[in-house]
């Protein structure tokens, strides 16, 4: 038996099919995957990802050690709640993990802090190097697992939570801007999310998680599982830990070079050196979004992608894109790649177009 | 546990027959099949007059979860196919023992049925596999 989160019972009850993901019995589904991914795109859907791994960053170097911990700078933090996808590197440049970080407090106060999000499969060799990184600055490094996580996704999102709380929280969401978040009597809520739809990701305490979960059920928005939750970051063209990018690969060769910043040259960041030498030899492969869009089959992770006789790349995650009724991958191939290729599919080779992610955004295609 | 019904025939692949009385069967995958796939998305078929040997693989069913073979349960010639899986492949998963049927053989020998399983049989290879 795994981990449960605080929510299992619930799923049970609403018929959920239960799968081990990272040591948690999680809901794969509640019926149909492609049902929910498309109460996603079109109205709302819930996920719980209590599973995830929260941590608070506190005391008077704490800006300092995840400046040197984290490849994007906290110093693009402007503003309370704001939030910052990044990743920490190990020392040959390789990605330990993505994450976001919320700046928890005004910038540059006395009393700064930060919340760091991480996967569930990676927490403890995350947390691992998180401690051994923080060596003489003075910071604080505190778990919060008595959070459960609630991410509200959809077009619909919005409304059908405003609908379900108090006046208060009404108005701290109407205020939030996108990729920020507010706290709110232990609550804390954010504009995030990881399905390439408007909606909040809300953490809040373990005992009042049922409760909520439950009114956002009465008020429409549909259970939705693992299944749906793969389907959705993939056609928003989002990576996925140790499927698109692990501690063997850059960022640069996993899409994530944004996420990098450079500048200023001579902020010192965990894997920076390894980085420039990577850059400055020539970025070798890139992830690229592949598109299957005639013929039947689903391209699914490990295939191989064939470019000429010389060249070929790998799909790193691949699915059916209900959105679009075709299937799409990730995959990584030489940098050289132009737009077309062909993948290795049950002894087949079938034709794909190279194209840049995400394929969909709010509903609708967004890929050329 | 699965919907297994009594009147029908399987195979240890997952296939379900029946027995036409006219010298056909219809052919599809059962609900434990259809469960364990989840959402489908495409089924390739055989053409109808295609032969085919028991134990050839004939078509794929890929489903959101993975890919796999379609097993010809019995020896035949394809005599119609289920067109509408094309557009509504989820038939397979809402209804696997009538709209989501896949294919109907002219048997070239009857005798065959008689190898099947029956519906016990199958609740226990299912059981068996789990």
């Amino acid at each position: 038996m795994g981990n449960k989160t605080i929510l299992y019972t619930q799923h049970v009850a609403m018929g959920a099919k239960i799968v081990d993901f990272g040591g948690w019995d999680m809901p794969l589904h509640y019926g149909s995957q492609v049902e929910e991914h498309h109460r996603v795109r079109q109205q709302s859907g819930m996920f719980d990802v209590s599973h995830m791994t929260v941590v608070d960053v506190t005391g008077p170097d704490a800006r300092d050690y995840l400046r040197r911990l984290l490849c994007n700078d906290v110093e693009r933090l402007k503003q309370k709640g704001k939030a910052l996808y990044s990743a920490m590197l190990n020392e040959q440049g390789g990605v330990i993990d993505d994450l976001i970080v919320y700046l928890m407090t005004e910038p540059g106060v006395s009393g700064e802090w930060y919340r760091v999000v991480v996967n569930c499969a990676t927490r403890e060799k995350d947390l691992r190097w998180m401690s051994d990184q923080v060596m003489k600055m003075d910071v604080a490094l505190t778990e919060q697992p008595d959070l459960a996580m609630i991410a509200i996704q959809g077009p619909q999102a919005m409304d059908r939570v405003k609908s379900v709380l108090s006046p208060f929280r009404q108005n701290l969401i109407d205020q939030l801007n996108q990729f920020q978040g507010q706290e709110s009597e232990g609550w804390f809520i954010a504009r995030t999310g990881y399905t390439g739809e408007d909606g909040l990701e809300i953490m809040l305490p373990d005992d009042e998680a049922e409760a909520f979960w439950k009114a956002l059920a009465e008020a429409g928005v549909a259970p939705c599982g693992l299944g749906a939750r793969d389907t959705l970051r993939l056609e928003a063209g989002m990576n996925l830990y140790g499927q698109d990018m692990d501690e063997t690969v850059s960022p640069l060769v996993s899409n994530m070079g944004w996420i990098v910043a450079w500048e200023p040259s001579d902020r010192f960041f965990v894997g920076r050196e390894p980085l420039e030498a990577e850059k400055e030899a020539g970025v070798k492969f890139k992830l690229v979004g592949l598109a299957m869009e005639t013929g039947k089959g689903v391209l699914r992770h490990g295939q191989t992608v064939v470019i000429d006789e010389q060249n070929e790349g790998y799909i790193t995650s691949g699915g059916f894109s209900p959105t679009l009724g075709y299937a799409v991958a990730l995959a990584r191939v030489p940098f050289a790649t132009a737009d077309e290729a062909e993948v290795e599919m049950r002894g087949k080779r079938v034709k794909v177009r190279v194209v840049k992610p995400p394929f969909v955004r709010n509903g609708q295609k967004v890929y050329s | 546990m699965s919907n297994i019904p009594n009147e029908l025939r399987y195979v240890a692949s997952h296939e379900w027959i029946r027995d036409e009385g006219d010298g056909t069967v219809t052919i599809g995958i059962t609900d434990h099949a259809q469960d364990l796939l989840g959402d489908v998305v495409f089924v390739e078929l055989p053409e109808v007059g295609d032969k085919v040997t028991a134990g050839d693989d004939i078509g794929v069913v890929e489903s959101v979860k993975a890919a796999s073979d379609v097993y010809a349960p019995l020896t035949g010639e394809v005599v119609a196919v289920n067109e509408d899986l094309e557009e509504s492949p989820e038939m397979v998963n809402s209804d696997p023992y009538g709209d989501g049927w896949f294919i109907r053989l002219r048997l070239t020998d009857m005798d065959e049925l008689t190898d099947l399983l029956d519906a016990d049989g199958y609740a226990e290879h299912c059981e068996s596999e789990s």
